[in-house]
């Protein structure tokens, strides 16, 4: 077993670390790995190009960038928080309890492309729960930072622990499929209601935080 | 029939015309650096299949150089609070609707075009019914709210221009994945896990597993590269034939586990670092700090899962 390929690992490990351009550590690291191994650099490059080529449906989500801009000019983040400011009750925890119910049963469905970070959470979510927020307690530039961060997390544990439930996702035929390599047969259904304890528990703990977020804001705001 | 090569021809031209009005962006510095970074994606997604695998490879490098090497830079941002405060009370939650343009569209297509095989490619329909909400909601948006016409062009290559390079991170993670797989990677990592394992312990196996899946998902920041490797790994000799675990709960959950590592890791771009460009965030790791106390107690849960459950 040839174990020099692992020190791409650490180039990957030690280039985050040291904070340095994520692209610059990332090609550093093929080539590091791919030199480890016995490769050499023009099949390096040619296995990069072919990877870059072939995964490019990932930066077409981009495409929805004119449209939010557009809305967003003309007041769409402005719109989003007027309607919450309007809004008794609403409270970033529960905005985002129902963003992630919502998001959790959606993905479930196989509806994973339907809401996302450039298609909601930027235009729609974020300032919405950020309104909230500052309809509460005043906040500082920190806090603003996290409550976002907060609504961009919110969708990815929803996507993550929902999307598994569904019969027809990538990593459930990635499963069955490795498995009836190794001889077992499982349908695809077997294995995806196993998803759903752990859903029900990113559920839980999720809104937990989320709850406790709430509870913190209200406290402040009794406090002078 | 509609697929990928259609879609790949709208992003193409719309990042085509995000490198052309870099150009034309006087208060930008590197406006140049900027049009050719912007004009080589849209090369890569126009004639990316013409080029030989050396070829993209070749474009990736000078996609790198330029990004590694100073940077994209950004042009002078008008403050439009006063037109977007207007626009706001004139145009009401007609603002909405357009929003909600795309996911109906997506929702609805993904749903439809399952039923049209010979118009849409099966496999694409979510892609395919993206980009239609997104042709839908433009045209929708020039009729209701009369933008000059550059206005959504320029207004999304705004947004493109505080992404930034991390705009090609996520593929070019999943290019580094496919050096590794090239490289032997993962079976290095399966040998070495396999030789920590305490022996005889039920507990230390499922522990080392579902560990193994949440730590070499953060390297890879993809639980699919990890699932393979820690299952062959672990998985399978000691979970399911030595304890003799059900293999449907033991994989399901040890991919789950997985996923824990998917929200720690600021590998995971696409999830992680994007987003946080995306809303402007100062901390490029912030999305992944408010992930972790989720995180956490959750790969604690899969363990005792998996530990409960798949052993009855």
């Amino acid at each position: 077993m040839n174990y020099w390929p692992l020190l791409g690992i650490l180039v990957i490990v030690a280039g985050f670390m040291l904070r340095l351009n994520a692209l610059l550590v990332v090609v550093a690291s093929a080539l590091v790995t791919g030199l480890a191994a016995g490769l050499d650099l023009s099949a390096i490059v040619a296995a990069l190009g072919k990877a870059f080529n072939d995964t490019r449906y990932v930066s077409v989500v981009w495409i929805v960038l004119p449209v939010i801009g557009l809305l967003e000019r003309n007041g769409l983040q402005e719109r989003a928080r007027a309607m919450i400011a309007a809004m008794r009750g609403a409270t970033p925890g529960r905005l985002l309890t129902g963003y992630l119910l919502l998001r959790q049963a959606t993905a479930a469905l196989g509806l994973t492309s339907i809401a996302g970070h450039a298609q909601t959470v930027r235009p729609l979510v974020a300032p919405m729960t950020e309104a909230a927020a500052s309809e509460i307690s005043a906040l500082d530039e920190g806090e603003r930072e996290q409550i976002k961060a907060l609504a961009a997390a919110t969708d990815n544990v929803g996507l993550f622990f929902g999307e598994d439930i569904f019969i027809a996702i990538g990593s459930i035929l990635l499963m069955v499929g490795f498995l009836e390599q190794q001889g077992i047969v499982l349908s695809p259904f077997e294995l995806s209601v196993w998803a759903i304890p752990t859903a029900v528990a990113a559920f839980a703990i999720h809104g937990v935080r989320l709850w406790r977020l709430d509870r913190r804001l209200a406290a402040r705001m009794v406090q002078p | 029939m509609i697929g990928l090569p259609q879609v790949y021809l709208v992003a193409g031209v719309t990042f085509a015309a995000f490198a052309l009005l870099s150009a034309r962006d006087a208060s930008n510095p590197k406006r140049w650096v900027n049009a050719l970074f912007w004009g080589l994606l849209a090369l890569s997604l126009l004639a990316g299949d013409r080029l030989s695998d050396f070829g993209n490879g070749v474009l990736v490098m000078a996609l790198v150089a330029i990004a590694g090497f100073g940077g994209l830079g950004r042009g002078v941002v008008l403050d439009r609070a006063e037109e977007r405060r207007i626009g706001a009370e004139r145009h009401g939650n007609r603002l909405f609707l357009l929003a909600l343009v795309i996911p109906a569209t997506a929702l609805a297509g993904t749903l439809a075009f399952k039923q049209l095989p010979s118009l849409v490619d099966p496999k694409q329909v979510t892609l395919v019914s993206l980009t239609l909400g997104v042709i839908l909601a433009l045209i929708a948006g020039m009729v209701w709210l009369r933008p000059k016409v550059l206005v959504p062009l320029e207004e999304g290559r705004r947004l493109m221009d505080a992404v930034g390079w991390a705009a090609i991170l996520p593929q070019m993670l999943a290019s580094l994945g496919a050096v590794f797989a090239l490289a032997g990677v993962g079976d290095a990592v399966g040998d070495l896990m396999s030789g920590v394992i305490p022996d005889g312990s039920r507990f230390g196996a499922v522990l080392a597993y579902a560990l193994g899946m949440a730590l070499f998902t953060m390297v890879m920041g993809n639980a699919f590269a990890a699932f393979p490797v820690m299952t062959a790994a672990i998985g399978l000799p000691l979970l399911i034939r030595q304890y003799g675990g059900d293999p449907a709960i033991v994989c399901a959950i040890g991919m789950l586990a997985g996923f824990c590592g998917t929200l720690m890791t600021p590998m995971a771009a696409n999830f992680n670092i994007v987003p946080a460009a995306l809303l402007e965030l100062k901390d490029r790791n912030a999305v992944v700090k408010a992930q972790i106390p989720t995180a956490l107690p959750l790969l604690a849960v899969n363990i005792a899962l998996i530990y409960f459950l798949a052993f009855r």
